[in-house]
């Protein structure tokens, strides 16, 4: 007998409305892997209702040929209600979720190398009753490394199907098709210690396993062998820095060429279809409008795609564990764990890879805490605008000889400004209201493993999927909303100049409010229309001196000095290193936060530090110059 | 070695201590020991205990993080990383003498 054959009893006839199955896991048992090789790309990503938690939908056919939906619930470790992810997964369970029905089974994928430590949640989940189909994975890690467990013996003491499988080679998997077509009793009542504590469940699973002569494989070699090098004292911090310095390259140097690539074809796009629709509204709105919406959603998923390939590479290799280990003690220091590193390092390219990115952290808390100081690193997107504004301001002079100019020292001096906001944050809100007492670091160090292809495609796919349809609405929806601010009211059928339009009445409207930071209304305009993207607002300010900026940007460093004094310009690039001036950021907030109110919070909060601090700049630099 | 420690482990029996017990935080590296007891909150011993920290288990020393910390425990399977402030709480006592038959 195949050591993967499902023990069950006896199959009664499928049910033939479409049913709903569960599947729940420990992080760290290959749930997901699991679930994609399942579902393939038929699923989808949904949030329930009112909480952060995300879940994947996806359908699949029965051995009977009949679709099952598959509920893909968040990795948990027990069914006491503790974190928001373990809430929603009883709730789903118990049919409490609105909006979703009781499920008709559960799908318990158990980590077969760790059974005594993961059988402790499938009895957990047993006990709730539903028809229950254990499914012991990594049976290839298992038989490499020596490891056994009889199936049959295991699922008489479970008193439920259980199937030794593998996610990545597909072994044993047709275990669950059949498990679909079966409406499968009910497990029958056991002697489950189930309403005992967790060390009396953890016996009963000792129990168990010793019955169903489990077998633990041993540790894997090269986990050992890799661990001494990665978390070595000297060489592990140095690993660690050229991983660090690799990631940031990749995205710098590969991310924002693919950028500028897939702007210029937009661009040539549009500049293409324009002259074949007759010129009036219909055209700007298509070209203006609709297309250069697309365009600013477009142009963010190079730089997404490939920080999740990187950081698809690190974790499922393994790796992300050490590093977090080894950046941990620094991160401490501001309240936060190492998990935070990679998020906050990619946030020195753009912030919303970067909050996508920060999934990877556990605690919640923390994770949030990340989210709201990420737009403080320095992005690529204020380089231009910090370029444009020291270049017409400061002269080149050495400082430190010739390795530091003044103009680098004032771009320097901007990114150290933003880091340090970044920290001053970090601790103020560890400290109030995102204090995590009750979520230390504990990491689980998962073996090494190679990477598979198709794992880290449908991470892409799904990450790609998840910005496109959740931020990307909004931010169209914005630059939708900008387009008409700049293209109304109409004057005789003709869109006005710039100066007339809704936009600058805006910017009238804030003058009084910019003024003491040194800002006239047309950089007030500016600061409305650099919502979209930060580096918008040379282009508006170009518009509105009546200068083409792409061939004349001394012009418009000439025009500058005539707009704001040397205060003043101090003062524009304090607000820009402190201001949300990012709608894109914005959107990917509330998507991944699933409420406007960590967004409103965070707009809040960044525009006043951004102008009490432009208004202090502007102050101190007045002060000194006069 | 293993089977002593499952014996120990259903039936309730105390391992032998060996001293007094210490704090996980103050063993060296490569030291093996039982978990006695976890001096924390509820919910951090509840999550501690899920990932195979439960009394009467044995607990080793892996290694330890660049800085000297968090540290690596390994418990059965499982891998930990532990950063000392919360090691200093999770007491064990050293493996010793047999534990039964004495």
């Amino acid at each position: 007998m195949s050591c993967h054959t499902v023990a069950r009893a006896e199959d009664p006839p499928a049910a033939s409305s479409r049913r709903t199955v569960a599947v729940v896991g420990p992080p760290n048992s290959g749930k997901t892997t699991l679930y994609n090789r399942l579902t393939g790309l038929r699923q989808k990503v949904g949030n329930f209702p009112g909480v952060t938690v995300e879940h994947h939908i996806g359908y699949l056919r029965d051995a009977n040929g009949d679709e099952v939906a598959l509920i893909d619930l968040p990795g948990i470790y027990s069914l006491v209600p503790r974190s928001e992810d373990e809430r929603v997964a009883v709730d789903v369970l118990h049919g409490a979720m609105p909006g979703m029905p009781r499920p008709d089974g559960v799908i318990v994928v158990l980590n077969s190398n760790n059974l005594n430590t993961h059988l402790v949640l499938a009895a957990r989940v047993i006990a709730l009753g539903l028809p229950t189909l254990v499914l012991l994975n990594m049976a290839d890690e298992l038989h490499k490394q020596n490891g056994a467990v009889d199936v049959l013996a295991l699922a008489r003491q479970l008193g439920t199907a259980v199937a030794l499988v593998s996610a990545t080679t597909g072994l044993g998997l047709e275990a669950v098709t059949n498990f679909l077509a079966a409406s499968s009793p009910a497990p029958e009542p056991l002697e489950l210690p189930v309403l005992g504590s967790t060390r009396s469940v953890r016996e009963w699973a000792v129990r168990a396993s010793e019955n169903a002569n489990y077998r633990r494989p041993a540790t894997p070699v090269w986990t050992t062998r890799l661990d001494n090098i990665f978390l070595h004292r000297t060489w592990g911090p140095v690993i660690f820095a050229g991983v660090v310095i690799a990631v940031f390259q990749m995205i710098f140097v590969a991310g924002k060429p693919l950028q500028d690539l897939l702007q210029r074809f937009l661009d040539a796009t549009g500049a293409w279809v324009g002259p074949m629709m007759p010129d009036g509204l219909l055209r700007s709105l298509v070209i203006n409008g609709v297309w250069k919406g697309t365009g600013s959603v477009l142009v963010f998923l190079p730089q997404i795609l490939l920080l999740f390939l990187v950081i698809g590479i690190l974790e499922d290799s393994g790796y992300l564990a050490r590093a977090a280990v080894i950046a941990d003690r620094t991160m401490s220091r501001v309240g936060l764990n190492g998990k935070s590193f990679i998020p906050l390092l990619s946030a020195y390219a753009c912030a919303v890879p970067a909050i996508m990115a920060t999934r990877t952290i556990e605690s919640k808390r923390d994770r949030l805490a990340t989210i709201l100081i990420a737009p403080f690193m320095t992005c690529s997107a204020r380089l231009p605008v910090y370029t444009m504004v020291i270049a017409a301001f400061l002269p080149s002079q050495p400082v430190l000889g010739p390795f530091l100019n003044t103009r680098a020292a004032a771009m320097l001096g901007l990114y150290v400004l933003g880091f340090l906001m970044a920290v001053l944050t970090a601790r103020l809100l560890k400290s109030t209201v995102l204090k995590s007492k009750d979520a230390p670091f504990i990491l689980e160090m998962p073996p090494y493993r190679w990477p598979r292809l198709s794992s880290l495609g449908m991470r892409l796919v799904d990450r790609g999927k998840a910005f496109l349809y959740r931020a990307g609405t909004v931010i169209m929806l914005v630059s939708l909303l900008l387009w008409a601010a700049t293209n109304f009211p109409m004057h005789n059928g003709q869109p006005p100049a710039i100066q007339d339009s809704v936009v600058a009445s805006v910017g009238h409207a804030i003058e009084p409010v910019i003024r003491p930071l040194g800002f006239d209304w047309k950089i007030g305009v500016g600061l409305v229309t650099s919502l979209a993207a930060r580096e918008v607002i040379i282009a508006t300010l170009g518009t509105l001196n009546g200068i083409d900026v792409a061939s004349h940007s001394l012009d418009l460093q000439n025009a500058l000095l005539h707009e704001l004094t040397l205060p003043g310009a101090v003062a524009l690039l304090v607000f820009f290193a402190f201001a949300m001036q990012c709608m894109s950021t914005l959107a990917v907030v509330r998507r991944e936060t699933n409420s406007w109110k960590w967004p409103a919070v965070q707009f809040a909060y960044m525009t006043v530090v951004a102008y009490v601090a432009a208004f202090a700049a502007y102050r101190i630099a007045g002060y000194f110059i006069h | 070695m293993e089977l002593k420690m499952i014996f120990n482990f259903i039936f309730r029996r105390k391992p032998h201590r060996h001293s007094d017990s210490s704090a996980l935080a103050d063993l060296p590296v490569g030291v093996r020991a039982i978990v006695q007891e976890l001096q924390l909150d509820h919910p951090i011993a509840e999550h501690l205990m899920n990932l195979g920290f439960i009394p009467g288990l044995e607990v080793s020393v892996e290694r330890s993080g660049p800085g000297g910390d968090p540290r690596v425990y390994r418990v059965e399977g499982t891998e930990v990383a532990i950063r000392r402030e919360l090691s200093r709480h999770i007491h064990v006592s050293l493996v010793g003498a047999p534990a039964f038959g004495d």
